[in-house]
């Protein structure tokens, strides 16, 4: 953690400053945005951007590969709904206990994933959202196939009433930026730093007396979080709390979006989450079309595109984005 | 254990050792391709799936039957297999082994995508052959021919994978490249043409299980996606260092799963991923796996 020292700090700001101002350019478009662009759309993408840098953050910045992070949206996406329609929480308290409900859920998982490396670590996760997934299907309370409905939105913090979809969008946008600024806080401290020497080269990380273990769990549990603040948020848009969002195709997808962005990348995932989202948007009518294109995209990816669209702009600039 | 009658015990126990034969044969190829590959080949779902549809364009296309396709599938879908790792796979051997599995998941979309657009998500019946109908009254529970032959026949090719493998001159090639490629290599022997006909052999044991189901299960485009989940909870519970240790965690599991279902249906769907969290907890390694 010694390499934090003052020259470091300054060479880094030089280095980061282009990130600031792709920051600034991100922060204006999504400002003007939903007056251009339908907003739920927006509300929609900007959750599923959140969603995927919460993931990018366990596989760009620490190796490890989650083929289940579906439950932890879908878990915070119930909890929220349950919260919010049953007991009638506030739509922040709502938030707050599904977002919690993930996080609990992360430490759990997390304890037996991080049992494992690489291809066991995507299997055992995605085993775990599917254990999960029959929870759900089972339980009562999610409400099976139709799965939790018309979720009040309510009024945020007693005085802003969230049925407004402008005044919905701008809460959603606060939500994401905040995700958004944690996550980026989070890569560049140095627990960031030790989880990536973690990923390049985990036993010599521990030989330097790093507990491996730990950081890798705690970056599964903020992960984990940030995923379900994403879900919950997302329940709220839509009023619903459904199967699809815990189903493993969801898992499947955020992968797709951080790939498509470009792994390890700050701003990869936002990109790949609106494309994805807007190919969806315009290919619902083709029904299976929608897997084959994502099928195809992933094999695109993986075979002649691994930096993704951020990642090659960032080399083309040579300007980590 | 009053209450449950044992007509309902043995039935369950049955269909128990049908779901562990498919485990089995498929949590079998798995293991013989990542012996070698170090892939997990996502796409087994999907292959397994192709094998029960090929089974049935056979006999509607081409009037061959059962025996025609448990032989001739499991050619056709091990050829399709070869063509993908030479064209897809194999550029991927030197990158992070993350890699293989997302390009598979991706082509297990696509094919899984493909047939659903042309055949729906309803099944197509597909009949059991005339040799095997009817069952046997055991006195306790009546068993049908056919299933019985199911257990029977992907135990038998477990058992012959396993020979092969672990006994015969072949397979201690395929052994020793496991270990170490570039020495086997040295010594004369193809390894680049060696993975290729064991990734078409695990893809071939897939296809044999889809034409198995075929009469049991209906073919289904989405047969396989779920099943592949199952089976990578059996792969890491019995880890894959072991030839023999998939097939017993293969079949045990299917037995586990059968019996929860006579005890505790709630759980059925469930209970092998709960045996995997608590081997986890337990034996990270898994029961018959070395850490690597």
């Amino acid at each position: 953690m010694a390499a934090q020292g003052t020259v470091g700090e300054k060479a880094k700001t030089a280095g980061f400053a282009h990130q600031r101002v792709a920051f600034a350019v991100m922060v204006a478009v999504l400002v003007v945005a939903p007056f251009v662009v339908y907003p739920v759309f927006l509300m929609k993408a900007l959750c599923f951007a959140l969603f995927a840098c919460a993931f990018n953050l366990l596989i760009g910045f620490g190796g490890l590969l989650s083929f289940g992070h579906a439950m932890f949206l879908g878990t915070a996406g119930y909890a929220c709904a349950h919260a919010a329609k049953v007991w009638g929480f506030p739509p922040e308290g709502a938030i707050l206990f599904g977002t919690a409900a993930a996080a609990l859920l992360g430490v759990v998982t997390g304890l037996l994933a991080i049992r494992r490396q690489g291809i066991y670590f995507a299997m055992i996760t995605l085993a775990l959202a599917q254990m999960m997934f029959f929870f759900y299907v089972q339980t009562p309370f999610s409400g099976g196939e139709d799965g939790i409905q018309s979720v009040p939105r309510g009024t945020l913090l007693g005085f802003i009433d969230l049925s407004n979809p402008l005044a919905m969008y701008f809460f959603v946008l606060v939500v994401f930026l905040a995700g958004f600024l944690l996550i980026y806080r989070v890569i560049h401290s140095p627990f960031g730093q030790v989880l990536k020497a973690i990923r390049e080269n985990e036993p010599r990380a521990i030989s330097l007396g790093y507990r491996a273990d730990q950081y890798k769990l705690l970056a599964f549990v903020i992960s984990a979080t940030l995923a379900g603040l994403a879900g919950a948020t997302k329940a709220l848009v839509f009023q619903l709390a459904s199967l699809t969002d815990v189903h493993w195709t969801m898992s499947g997808e955020v992968v797709l979006m951080t790939l498509l962005g470009g792994l390890g990348t700050v701003f990869g995932p936002v990109v790949g989450a609106f494309v994805i989202v807007t190919m969806e948007n315009y290919l619902t009518e083709l029904g299976q079309w929608v897997t084959v294109t994502q099928g195809a995209i992933f094999v695109a990816c993986v075979l002649a595109f691994r930096r993704g669209v951020i990642g090659e702009l960032g080399h083309w600039l040579k300007k980590p984005l | 254990m009053t209450g449950i009658s044992t007509q309902a015990l043995f039935g369950q126990l049955l269909i128990g050792l049908i779901n562990g034969s498919f485990y089995a044969l498929l949590s079998l190829g798995l293991a013989v391709i990542f012996g070698l590959l170090n892939i997990i080949n996502f796409t087994h779902g999907a292959q397994y799936m192709m094998g029960a549809f090929c089974a049935y364009f056979l006999l509607t296309k081409l009037g061959l039957g059962y025996w025609w396709s448990l032989l001739l599938v499991p050619i056709v879908v091990g050829a399709i297999g070869m063509l993908i790792e030479r064209c897809m796979l194999k550029p991927l051997y030197k990158l992070d082994h993350l890699y293989g599995l997302l390009l598979t998941f991706g082509l297990a979309l696509i094919i899984q995508g493909l047939f659903r657009h042309e055949y729906g998500s309803s099944g197509l019946p597909y009949p059991i052959p005339s040799q095997l109908e009817g069952g046997q009254n055991l006195g306790f529970m009546f068993l049908p021919n056919y299933r019985a032959w199911v257990i029977v026949a992907s135990l038998a090719v477990c058992l012959a994978t396993w020979f092969v493998i672990e006994r015969t001159k072949l397979g201690s090639y395929l052994r020793a490249a496991t270990e170490n490629p570039a020495l086997v290599q040295a010594f004369g022997i193809n390894v680049p043409r060696m993975i290729t006909l064991t990734y078409g052999f695990g893809v071939a044991l897939a296809g044999f299980g889809g034409v198995m189901a075929a009469p049991i299960y209906q073919v289904n485009p989405l047969m396989g996606a779920d099943l592949i989940i199952v089976v990578f909870a059996v792969v890491v519970i019995g880890g894959m260092g072991s030839i023999m240790g998939s097939i017993v965690t293969g079949f045990g599991l299917g037995v586990i799963e059968g019996l929860t279902k006579v005890f505790y249906p709630e759980a059925s769907n469930t209970v092998i991923f709960i045996v995997m969290a608590i081997v986890l907890l337990i034996k990270p390694a898994g029961l018959f796996g070395t850490q690597r």
